[in-house]
Order: structure tokens, then sequence, then C-alpha cells
């Protein structure tokens, strides 16, 4: 068996990826997508930023292009560069020109992990411009209607010297992302993992308790993310105590006092 | 190899020699050594050694050691053995021989208590886990304290120092863990509710009828747990039968299914201690401990004022953030704000409550809803009066008074002294030069604190030298640099393909090691208030020690102040390191020298800094401060007031381009501090003592 290749580009999703709507999002996305605007995700991880661009992408029906942001990531790495192909050199678009041309909708995750003087390339295509200038090239890529520029990022505990600048943030419509209230979360997690509402149900009340505890030792509290790997995890016949540890108790922390009491907390539902 | 033991002759020899000097021929060796031949090789020889040991010093003891070391070896491991002996060998050199011979003699008792050492759950080592899981059980922040009494009056869960009642270690803990949900339970769903105190004093012997009702009411608690947590209310039941308890007597049986309900409450408990007064008095169960409903009653009483005007308060300022004006008064929350109850679903217990604003409904912030959390399991319920105002709603501490301007002789043309404005928030203006504010020195002090300290952490700090050295050397690989140990192959591909589309190849084709530069300026506000006596001060110099320690190998500039004062006249800044002073021995003495004084006013103090701030260079300018409380001062600088102006203060940093960040140990610190400093520049260590430990970490992800 081997992976599939595609194209960055022709990344469609063709099949609804399961998303539970906690508000209006949906309306808030289309409606800045159908005025050209481009939407900022704020949120916790494992709440179900990426999960909703996927819903979105097979909403509209354009190609998700995604790019993981991370400190070395260079103005190049998103635009392109030059490469030598058998003697020849070759412009190769990234993926942020791909997205621009083909129009895709561009996500990118955790924003501000990437640095200054990179995100400011994102700059004339968020306002209302909407162009990519390519200097290498003497380019200038004036995205069509189709094109949408999504990004994301978590407001929690952010460190004084990364911070997402105003003169970046002003130009987004601002979504805000969070845990969903806890019959919607039974809800999800009963679909995704394939448990029972009982289980579900019990996997929630476990997941306050850790959110009770954020601040305390923990810096957040369970995802929704884990819960899910959770259920799988018991629908696939593993004990609970035991799929609560591994998928959650062992991913939230390393100190072994606050382990052994999430452990009690886990043992204490199942 | 395992050797044979020795032989009843050879252990006679031996002992010959090594107990020459206290055997006799009343004495002789034979029947201590027929005493050890049953014994394994290993522990015979274990014996043999240390009979030799011990008689180095003292043939006597070696004697009486080598008399009890059958029943020892019995009742002890050999590690224990070990602990036994040295014990004697210390009561000897302390108080003489025959003391020492008495922890000789008392052998059997040594070693139960080493075995309940060994095997039993301590209160040290079990609370930290244990506070985790009562404050991830639910909402209120439950302590947990050792006392001799089993009990909870709703704000502590006391428990015992020890407990040895099981041979295994985690059969123990498991103990604590019943005696701690017990006591949860007994918040969560409501025992206190009601007036107990009352309602037992009627009986002929209030004492029995509280046993009664203690009983009663654990069968009823402990229904609500199986409904609610299965996995703990299995680990009970076993619990039990491993100590052959049972949670009712059979004469019972009949009567109590009225508590087997999720509708039954205390009342109904109540109501039962009436019909079984005259039965069977049941044995208290292990985990159950003692009610003190006295106790517990006033520790209600206090709570249920403050909270019932907390809420208030947040409702209004709710409704203020909601209408962006100040326009709405107290008189108005009934209005505009409704409680409503939903039926409880797969997840709940009883109903919950949800608020509407204008009928819309509200997702209120975490401090307000620990609020009603909090309310609702005193009460049971959130009294709709509670919605209505009740005079102006300003909670007036006792003893509180209003003095404008407090005597103080200081006067406005002191030497030395700085004006600093103040925000009135009510007025919405700035009163100013209204404070008066002296930079002091701190009285050095000679003690050998700081040295004390580095020893107490010492493994710490070793790591911490380690951790914080590896961000400081943080080796960063510049890219396209026009010189450099190795070749950059992206640039080089690059110019490459430039030169080939006929452009210039650039000169930038080298990658170098440059040790990244942290351009970081610090100043470390520390509360020097009167309220800081004791262990926060302690905490606090420590956690100044650990933080210097950290800094000196960083290399970021940092100065450290102290700051209290009385009144708007006498604000004081205590110098204990300026930022271009080194962290020398005078700087230790400083550190120690730190003693508490009187109140807490930030404000101004805020507002010095960044003006020391200005003539500092440096990308990145942190204000940390350590704070046991909120802003607080004698002449009426406290509350609303002290926090709106500190707040300005704040804002005024933030624009000067400084990022404060506030660490602080007030556990209600939830409810003022998001608004000062924003949600996330700040952070809540519910134990001072873990302060000097977690500084480093904070600091490290702060400027990381």
């Amino acid at each position: 068996m081997h992976a599939r290749v595609l194209k960055t580009e022709e990344y469609r999703i063709t099949n609804e990826p399961y998303y539970a709507p906690q508000g209006d999002e949906i309306a808030l996305f289309e409606a800045a997508y159908k005025n050209r605007l481009p939407v900022l995700l704020k949120g916790p991880t494992g709440c179900g930023k990426t999960r909703f661009m996927e819903q979105m992408a097979w909403r509209l029906k354009r190609p998700l292009i995604t790019v993981s942001c991370h400190d070395d990531l260079t103005a190049s790495d998103l635009v392109g560069r030059y490469l030598i192909t058998g003697g020849e050199t070759v412009w190769v678009d990234g993926p942020m020109a791909r997205a621009v041309r083909v129009g895709a909708i561009l996500y990118l995750d955790e924003i501000v992990e990437a640095r200054k003087d990179t995100t400011v390339v994102i700059h004339p295509l968020a306002d209302d411009r909407r162009v990519l200038p390519i200097e290498k090239t003497g380019e200038l890529l004036a995205a069509p209607p189709e094109f949408c520029l999504a990004i994301s990022y978590n407001p929690g505990y952010q460190s004084v010297l990364k911070d997402l600048k105003q003169s970046t943030r002003q130009r987004f419509v601002a979504l805000e992302f969070n845990y969903p209230k806890p019959e919607l979360e039974q809800t999800i997690i009963a679909r995704e993992a394939g448990v029972d509402a009982a289980t579900a149900a019990k996997l929630v009340k476990f997941a306050g308790m850790t959110r009770n505890l954020k601040g305390q030792g923990l810096d957040e509290g369970a995802s929704t993310r884990l819960l899910v790997h959770a259920g799988k995890l018991i629908a696939a016949g593993i004990a609970p105590q035991a799929a609560c540890r591994g998928a959650i108790a062992e991913a939230l922390t390393d100190d072994s006092e606050m382990l052994a009491a999430v452990n009690e907390l886990s043992a204490s539902l199942f | 190899m395992n050797n044979p033991p020795l032989s009843v002759v050879e252990i006679e020899a031996k002992l010959d020699e090594l107990l020459i000097w206290a055997l006799s021929s009343h004495r002789p060796a034979r029947p201590l050594a027929e005493a050890l031949a049953p014994f394994t090789r290993a522990e015979q020889e274990f014996v043999l050694r240390w009979t030799d040991a011990i008689a180095k010093t003292n043939a006597e003891m070696a004697f009486q050691f080598t008399t009890q070391a059958p029943l020892a070896l019995r009742c002890m491991e050999l590690a224990g053995i070990e602990q036994w002996v040295v014990r004697a060998m210390d009561v000897y050199d302390r108080m003489g021989m025959y003391p020492a011979y008495a922890v000789f003699r008392d052998v059997e008792d040594f070693g139960r208590r080493y075995r309940e050492q060994q095997d039993g759950a301590s209160f040290e080592d079990s609370a930290h886990v244990l506070e985790l899981f009562v404050r991830g059980l639910s909402g209120r922040s439950l302590k947990l304290e050792c006392a001799d009494d089993v009990y909870t009056d709703t704000a502590s869960l006391f428990l015992p120092a020890t407990i040895s009642r099981f041979p295994d270690r985690n059969q123990n803990f498991g103990l604590y863990k019943a005696m701690v949900a017990h006591q949860w339970a007994q918040t969560r769903y409501g025992t206190f509710r009601t007036a107990l105190g009352a309602a037992l004093a009627n009986y002929p012997d209030p004492e029995r009828a509280l046993r009664i009702f203690h009983a009663l009411e654990t069968v009823r608690l402990d229904f609500r747990l199986a409904q609610d947590l299965a996995g703990l209310h299995r680990q009970m039941a076993a619990l039990r039968a491993a100590l052959g308890e049972v949670l009712f007597p059979p004469s019972w049986e009949s009567r109590v299914t009225r508590l087997l309900t999720a509708d039954a409450t205390v009342e109904d408990t109540l109501s039962l201690v009436a019909e079984l007064y005259d039965g069977e008095l049941p044995a208290p169960l292990s985990y159950q401990g003692t009610l003190h409903p006295e106790r517990a009653a006033a520790a209600i009483a206090g709570r249920i004022e403050r909270e019932k005007h907390e809420l208030r308060q947040a409702l209004l300022k709710l409704l203020h953030e909601h209408d962006g004006s100040d326009a709405a008064t107290p008189e108005s929350i009934p209005e505009r704000f409704h409680l409503e109850r939903s039926e409880p679903g797969m997840l709940g217990g009883e109903f919950s409550i949800s608020i509407t604003l204008d009928g819309k409904p509200l997702a209120p912030p975490d401090e307000v809803r620990s609020l009603m959390d909090s309310i609702f399991q005193d009460l049971g319920d959130i009294p709709d009066e509670y919605l209505t105002a009740a005079g102006d709603g300003k909670y007036c501490r006792q003893g509180d008074e209003k003095k404008e301007d407090g005597g103080w002789k200081a006067s406005y043309e002191d030497e030395g002294a700085l004006l600093y404005n103040e925000w009135d928030y009510r007025r919405r203006h700035y009163r100013k030069n209204w404070c008066v504010l002296r930079e002091l020195d701190v009285h050095p002090v000679d003690e050998p604190f700081v040295a004390r300290t580095r020893r107490k952490y010492a493994g710490l700090i070793h790591s911490l030298r380690k951790g914080f050295e590896a961000l400081r050397g943080e080796d960063k690989l510049l890219k396209r640099q026009s010189d450099g140990d190795n070749v950059d192959f992206d640039a080089l591909v690059e110019a490459w393909a430039d030169k080939h589309t006929g452009r210039e190849l650039s000169e930038r084709l080298f990658t170098q090691h440059h040790k990244s530069e942290r351009n970081i300026a610090v100043v470390f506000m520390i509360d020097m208030s009167g309220s800081t006596k004791g262990w926060i001060n302690d905490a606090e110099r420590e956690t100044l020690v650990m933080l210097c320690e950290a800094l000196e190998v960083l290399g970021d500039r940092y100065a450290i102040y102290g700051f209290s004062g009385m009144t708007r006249k006498r604000c004081e800044l205590y110098r204990v390191k300026r930022f271009d002073e080194a962290y020398s021995e005078e700087v230790r003495r400083r550190i120690t020298g730190m003693q508490p004084q009187d109140y807490t006013r930030m404000g101004v103090v805020i507002r010095h800094v960044t003006r020391l701030f200005e003539c500092i260079e440096a990308r990145t300018k942190l204000l940390i401060t350590l704070s046991d409380g909120k802003p607080d001062d004698y002449d009426g600088y406290r509350g609303e007031y002290g926090i709106e102006d500190t707040r300005q203060a704040l804002l005024e940093a933030k624009h000067a381009g400084i990022h404060p960040f506030c660490v602080t140990i007030d556990t209600e610190a939830r409810d003022y501090l998001p608004h000062m400093y924003g949600h996330v520049n700040y952070v809540l260590l519910d134990d001072v003592r873990k302060l000097p430990v977690k500084i480093s970490d904070i600091y490290r992800r702060l400027t990381l």
C-alpha cells in the first residue's frame, strides 16, 4: 500500500466532513467569503478549527491548501522559489502562490509561530487589494474571487515575544472557537468515535473535570479531539480507564502528581 | 550462589570473638548462636556485621543487639533493622546506655512503626494529588488540611496525618480518597443546607441523633455518588467490603429506600432520624469521619453574604459591559437578568441554572460561573432575590473607616520625593500630583538566608542553570550570510538560478552559527505589604534568590524593587537591585533584609517604574509583579477605586511599550486580575511555597 500522491491544489474535499456548528460560524464565514474578506480563527487546540475549514472547503467546493507555520518559515517558503531541474532554472510556486492562482482556500495554521517578517507577506492578500506580488518573477498575481485566506491561532498562553500585531490582525474577520457546550460535545464524540451516548457523556464529564484544573498545573484541559481519541479506543475494545489514561492523561501532562490526579478522576467516572 | 547457613558452632565461634568483653560464664554465646542458626546465610552475616560494628563502640550494646536480632529479623526487613540499629546508636550517643538498651528492647514496637511508615500513606505525600482530584470534581476550590478530626466545614477538608489501616500503601491512599470523596459529597449534595444544629438539638441525646443522622446521610450520599461517579462508588464499595463494613445495618433496610432516589434531600434524612432514633446505633464507616455542624454553619454564613454581594457586583458589571455605559443601576438588574432552571440532562444531577440578559442567553465569565456554582452548592438554588439590589451594594468590611487625608506629617516639599497622578474612575480624570513616592534603600541584613536558600534548592538551581544556559546559548543558524562556516544550499541554488537568468550572483551564500541575542529588560515588583508577613515573605525572598540565579545565567537586564507604603503621602519603593547594579553581596544582603511593611498602593509604583524604563534601551520591556492580593491602602485606596487606578497605570505602561505581568497567590485573583492585567497576563499559584519552584518556569515561558 502506498500513500496517494496529490498536487496540493487538487486537494478537494469530496465527502462532507462531519462538523456540528457551535453558533453561526458557518453563516459568518460564508458571508465573509462572499465579500472576499479574510478570516481569523481563534481558539484553543482541538476544538474544531481545522475541521471547520474542511467543512467550508467542502461547502464552497474549493481546494483547501493548509500551511503549518513555524519559526523557520520564510517568505519564499510561502511564495515560491527558483529551483534547478535538469540544468534549467525553473520557478516553483509555494503554497501561497498556488492557492492564489487556482483560487483555492489558503489556511495558515498557528500563524503566530511564524516570524513577523514572514507574516507581513500576507498583508497585500489580506486587505481589499487581494494581490500577491512575486518580485523574483516580476509577476503580480491578482486573486480570483474564489480565493480565500484563513489563519488560525491559539490566544491562550502567549509568550510576550510572539504576539499577533495589530497591523495584521485588523485585516481579518475573527471567529472565536471554544470547546462545544456539553450536550453538543457529547453528540460530536458519539458520532466521531462511534461510542454510545452514555460513554460519550462520561467522557464529556471527564473533560469538564480536567478543564477545572486549568491553571492549577494543567495548561489546558482536555480538548474535544482528545476525547474523540479516547472514544475511538473504547469503541475498539480498550477498557475505558486505560483509554483515558493513554489518550488523555498522558497527552495532557508529564507531572507525576497531576497524572495521578487525572487518572483518579477518570477512575471515578468509569 | 546460595551459601549454606552457618552452623551453631560457627556462629558461636564468631560471637565469642566479637562479644568477648560482654560474655562471661553466666552469659555464654551459645544460646545466641542457637537463636540465629535457623536464619539464612545472608541474614546471619548481616547480624554478625552489625554486631561487629556496634561492638567497636560498646560491647554491651552489641550483646543487646544480638539478643534481640532474631526477633527483629522476624518483624522487619533488613532495611528496617538497619534503621533500628542506627536509631539505637543515636540514642546511645545522645543519652547514654540505658535509654539505648530500651530501644533494643522495644524492637517489636519499632518494627510496627516502621511497617506503618513503609506501607502507610501520609497526608504530606497524598495531599497534592487529592487536592487536584477534588478540584477536578467540581468548582469550589476546597483546601485540604491536616487535623486530628476527620470532617469538613465546607471550606476545607480535614484529614489525618497518616493512614495505615491496610498493609498496602495503595489501599491506604484509597482510604484517603474515600474520606475526601465523602466530605466533598457532603458539600456538593447539600448536607449542610439546613440548620442541623437546631434540628438535632431537640433530641434528648443530640450526640446520638447526630450519629444516626450521619449514618443515614452517608447512605444518601452514597446513592448520589453511584449516580454521578460510578467508578468512585465502586471503589468505595470495595473498600467497605475489604474492611467488612456495611453501608447500613439490615434493620434499616426498609426505611432507607426513601433516600435512594435522586430527589432525596437532607430534609428527608432528618425526618428519618426521628423514626430510627430509638433503634440500632450503627458503627461508623472507616472513611466517614465526624460532623461539626456549627463549624460548617459559620463558614457558610460568612460565604453566603460575601457571594451574594459579589454576584450582584458581577452582574452589574456585565450589564455595564453589555450596554457599554455606566448608566445601569443595581435596581435594573432584576428587570434585565433572569435565571432559568432547566431539567438535568444525562450529565447533571440536579437542574442547572442559566442566565439570560434581556431575554438572550448569556455566557457568563468564569468568575461568575464559579460564583453561581458555589451559591448553588450552599443553597441548592440561586434565589431570585439575589438579583434585587439592596442598599448601595457596597460591601463594607468590618471596621472600615474612610479617611481622606490620613493625618500624616509628610509634605510635598520633602527631599527626593516624586509626585505622581492618580486616576479617579468615578470622576474619570486624574488627581494631579496626588501621590508622594520615595525611593528608599532596603537595609541590608547579614544572615545566611541566601546561602540557605541556595542549599535548599540546590538541585533545582542546578537544573535551572542547565536549562537557562540552553536558552541563552541558543545557537541560531543564520542563513544567507556573506560569511560563515557552512554553505547555505538554498541560497546557493537560488543564486545559481539567478545567475542563469542573467541576474547578479548574490554574495550571501553562507550559514553562520550565532548566539541569538536576547534583548530583554525586566523589572520585578515585589509586594512588601504587611499581609505578606511570615510564609509569604519567606517565599517571596526565596523566589528572588531563584530568579537572580536564573537571570545571571540568562544575561537579561533586571532590577528588583519592593513596594509598600501608607496613604498617598507616604508611598515607598524599596530598591533591592537597580538595573546597572551587579548581583553583588550587597544585593544579596538587601534581599535578606526585605521585611513586610504596610499597605499596597500599586498605581503610583507602576507609574514610577514606567518612568524608570524610559532610560532603558531594550527591545522587550517586562514588568513582573509578585503580589498576594488586591491593591489596598489605608486611606480608601481599595476595592473598585484601587483596581481601576492600578488598571489605568498598567494601561499607561502598555502605551509606553512595557508588558506587564502578574504572579499572585490570591485565590480571589480571578475576580479582578483579568480586568487589570488582561486574561493571559497573570498566573495564579494556589500555594505560595511553590512560588520559588515555579517562578523560573513562568519567566522562561514568558520570554521564550
